[in-house]
């Protein structure tokens, strides 16, 4: 039945396979307010005001500011990056109507998300799936809310977190990404606007999928989400964000945090599936994401699995991590990481093991057409107290033309001499047999080059929720569309 | 059917086909045995449309028109098939999503509509069933860790999925035991008819037991250099090719 189904998927993934290049480059015209550009503490201020937030909050965020201002940003990564200017955007936008419920938002944004294949009406929305729709700096709407309080789930916007539920915000807000991290985790705590947060009480396995969407669609504006998902004892949560942005010719600043928490014999599984606007084929526009993503296995026996197909952005600086605190507890980190035309980017994770015969695996896939650079770059780290730590990783590498590279950086730190570590690495070329193998049995050039790309990213793409492998490979196709021939 | 007149071929200018003629009507079965080097791999890549050679003379007529502009998967659609010495790995796709990609780009081609995956699943079943091979093939990985006796048959498995008409067989037989060797023959004569060409290349004399050809070419330094019917199989079986070579 499974393997039916999962035939079926293929088909449509076949069928969606007609568009050309990026589809959701559109803009959506609706009334907004944005604030003026520029940063400085006052708009620190403004957008803690405009949220009604509490003080510790705001002392939270004019306290990263701070620090920040006495940061650099990290040149360390294999990246060219045009120097940004933070003044020379915004750092709030949201539409003018705050939506009280569905029937409030502007039919214009609700378009928007049909467009984008994800209806917020309740009667249309994907089964077993429940969105927080992010549209700019905030959050619009979230669905089956009152389905999953009944489990004693919380699932809604970060803003709202901070209202009805600003006890466990406080207690675990910036406790596994502090807010002095790194120069874009301490941007991204003074400035960031909206995001969701997840609490899966002891015991409770979540019935259905969570996603945010993120949306950005004001010009000259920087999204800064944060999401916060906590698992108690014994708990499952899967959850999956989306990200889209309309076509610019001026690149656009994307800096999020999320933090992942999972208590004892607790699961976190996070996929994401990015897809911010890539830039043009000379490279000029599309989305700098800067994104800080860590999880600790604070608990006995838990598990956080990071899973990320990265097809988007012109810039991917992002190493989802996990801290495995607890004995037993176990990391993962499965990635395909795309880069055609002009794009750059330099991704990987931290597996850093703290307690005892903790696990982790690191799958990643790179893809470079075009003259893409991707490069990977892991930490692992095994500290004196981790006895019995393990850690295997597989790092793959495939290019597609010779005007692209691949890069592997792993760094390995070990102070415990029970630690067991297995690297594989590989890089090769999308064989000319391989192609004309497919052609001769009647398939084009392009459909060929898909068809390959897809079976390497295969070991990842199973990670994914069922319907959201079914996007990343039609994704895939679609970003690949022009590096053959 | 299929046309070569007068076809010269060079890799790396070094002249491997030099001057290959050969004319297969419509449900003809014609052979082509000969030496190692001798040329019957780069004939059978460049029937299929492989870039590698430069084509210095000649010509390759299919159903009447030439197809020496046309891109390999023309060629498949138009029902030319070629099952590789040396079939391809691609690892992470299973066998049968390959096989009804490549059915659902033929028959796109021809305006049909795309098979769904049940229908599929279904006449590849039948297939799998009449060439009497592992149902599991279908779910493995193409190629991927297929012993090599796998490969050839799975090459076979393709070809009575596709359904082509001109089906170049290229030493599907090395490398195969005798039931394997029988498994092979039959998927090709199951396949035989009126309107189906078969150019089988192989080496040994006891594949023509079991797939009768019309005709046997022997191909000795680029070019045929003997033609006859099936009883010339059995003579280079016992000879070798040294009496033909000069
Ligand atoms: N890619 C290549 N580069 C250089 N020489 C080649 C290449 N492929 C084939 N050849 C040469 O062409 C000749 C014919 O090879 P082939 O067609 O494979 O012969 P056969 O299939 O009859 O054994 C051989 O001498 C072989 O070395
Ligand atoms: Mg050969």
């Amino acid at each position: 039945m499974r393997e039916e189904l999962k035939i079926d998927n293929d088909q449509a993934t076949k069928e969606m396979l007609e568009s050309e290049e990026y589809k959701y480059g559109f803009t959506t015209d609706v009334d907004q307010e944005i604030f003026p550009k520029g940063l400085n503490e006052d708009i620190v201020r403004k957008i803690s005001a405009k949220k009604n937030e509490p003080k510790w909050l705001l002392d939270f965020r004019l306290n990263a500011y701070k620090r920040w201002l006495r940061m650099e940003d990290p040149d360390w990564a294999k990246l060219k990056i045009d120097k940004i200017d933070y003044n020379e955007m915004s750092y709030f936008a949201s539409p003018k109507k705050a939506p009280d419920s569905l029937d409030d938002i502007d039919p214009e944004i609700l378009e928007t998300y049909d467009k984008l294949g994800i209806p917020l009406e309740e009667q249309k929305m994907l089964e077993g799936v429940a969105v927080d729709a992010v549209f700019d700096s905030v959050s619009l709407v979230t669905t089956f809310k009152d389905k999953l309080a009944e489990l004693g789930i919380i699932f809604c916007s970060f803003s709202e977190a901070v209202k009805d539920h600003e006890a466990l915000v406080k207690k675990y807000l910036g406790k596994v990404i502090p807010a002095n991290d790194n120069y874009f985790a301490a941007l991204n705590a003074a400035v960031f606007t909206d995001g969701s947060f997840v609490y899966v009480p002891k015991g409770v396995r979540c019935p259905m999928e969570l996603s945010t969407y993120f949306r950005i669609n004001a010009e000259n504006t920087g999204q800064f989400e944060r999401t916060l998902i906590i698992a108690d004892e014994g708990s499952y949560v899967s959850y999956l964000e989306g990200c889209t942005a309309p076509k610019r010719s001026e690149s656009q600043l994307h800096a999020a945090c999320v933090e992942l928490l999972a208590h004892d014999d607790a699961t976190i599984k996070y996929s994401t599936i990015q897809n911010w606007y890539p830039g043009d084929k000379n490279g000029k526009g599309g989305i700098y994401n800067f994104v800080t993503k860590r999880g600790n296995c604070v608990g006995k026996n838990s598990r956080i699995s990071w899973t990320q197909v990265e097809t988007g952005s012109a810039i991917t600086w992002k190493y989802p991590s996990c801290i495995l605190t607890g004995d037993n507890s176990v990391g993962e980190f499965y990635s395909v990481a795309l880069t055609n035309n002009w794009q750059q980017a330099d991704t990987g994770t931290k597996m850093i093991h703290l307690g005892k015969n903790t696990k982790s695996t690191i799958v990643s896939k790179g893809i470079s057409a075009g003259q893409g650079q991707n490069t990977y770059r892991g930490l692992v780290k095994v500290g004196e107290n981790a006895k019995d730590a393990r850690n295997y990783t597989q790092c793959d590498s495939i290019l597609i033309g010779d005007k692209c590279g691949a890069h592997t950086f792993p760094y390995i730190e070990i102070k415990n001499p029970s630690a067991q570590l297995e690297h594989e690495a590989t890089t090769s070329k999308v064989g000319e047999d391989q192609i004309f193998y497919c052609q001769q049995r009647g398939m084009n050039e392009e459909d060929a080059l898909s068809l390959i790309v897809n079976g390497f990213c295969k070991e990842v793409f199973k990670e994914l929720p069922f319907e959201f492998a079914v996007e990343a490979e039609r994704l895939l196709s679609v970003s690949l569309e022009g590096s053959v021939g | 059917m299929l046309e070569i007149i007068d076809l010269h071929a060079n890799i790396e200018d070094k002249e491997i086909l030099k001057g290959l003629t050969l004319k297969i009507n419509k449900g003809e079965v014609h052979s082509i045995m000969g030496p190692n080097g001798s040329g019957k791999s780069t004939l059978a890549s460049i029937l299929a449309g492989k870039e590698d050679y430069e084509i210095t003379k000649g010509d390759i007529l299919f159903n009447g028109e030439s197809i020496m502009e046309m891109a390999p998967e023309e060629r498949a659609q138009e029902g030319i098939f070629l099952a590789f010495q040396y079939p391809i790995e691609i690892p992470g796709v299973t066998n049968s999503y390959f096989l009804r990609e490549a059915l659902n780009s033929i028959r796109k081609s021809k305006g049909d509509k795309p098979l769904k995956p049940v229908e599929f699943v279904k006449i590849a079943k039948e297939k799998i069933k009449d060439l009497k091979m592992d149902e599991s093939l279908l779910n493995r990985s193409l190629n991927e860790g297929f012993s090599g006796g796998e490969k050839k048959r799975n090459e076979i498995l393709q070809m009575s999925i596709l359904n082509p008409c001109m089906s170049i067989l290229d030493e599907t037989d090395s490398g195969l035991d005798i039931d394997a060797l029988q498994i092979v023959a039959n998927g090709v004569n199951a396949n035989r008819g009126d309107d189906k060409s078969f150019l089988v290349i192989t080496h040994y004399q006891r594949l023509l037991n079991y797939i009768v050809p019309d005709f046997v070419h022997v191909l000795v330094g680029g070019k045929i250099v003997k033609s006859g019917d099936k009883s010339l199989a059995l003579e280079l079986e016992s000879k070798g090719y040294s009496w033909l070579e000069n």
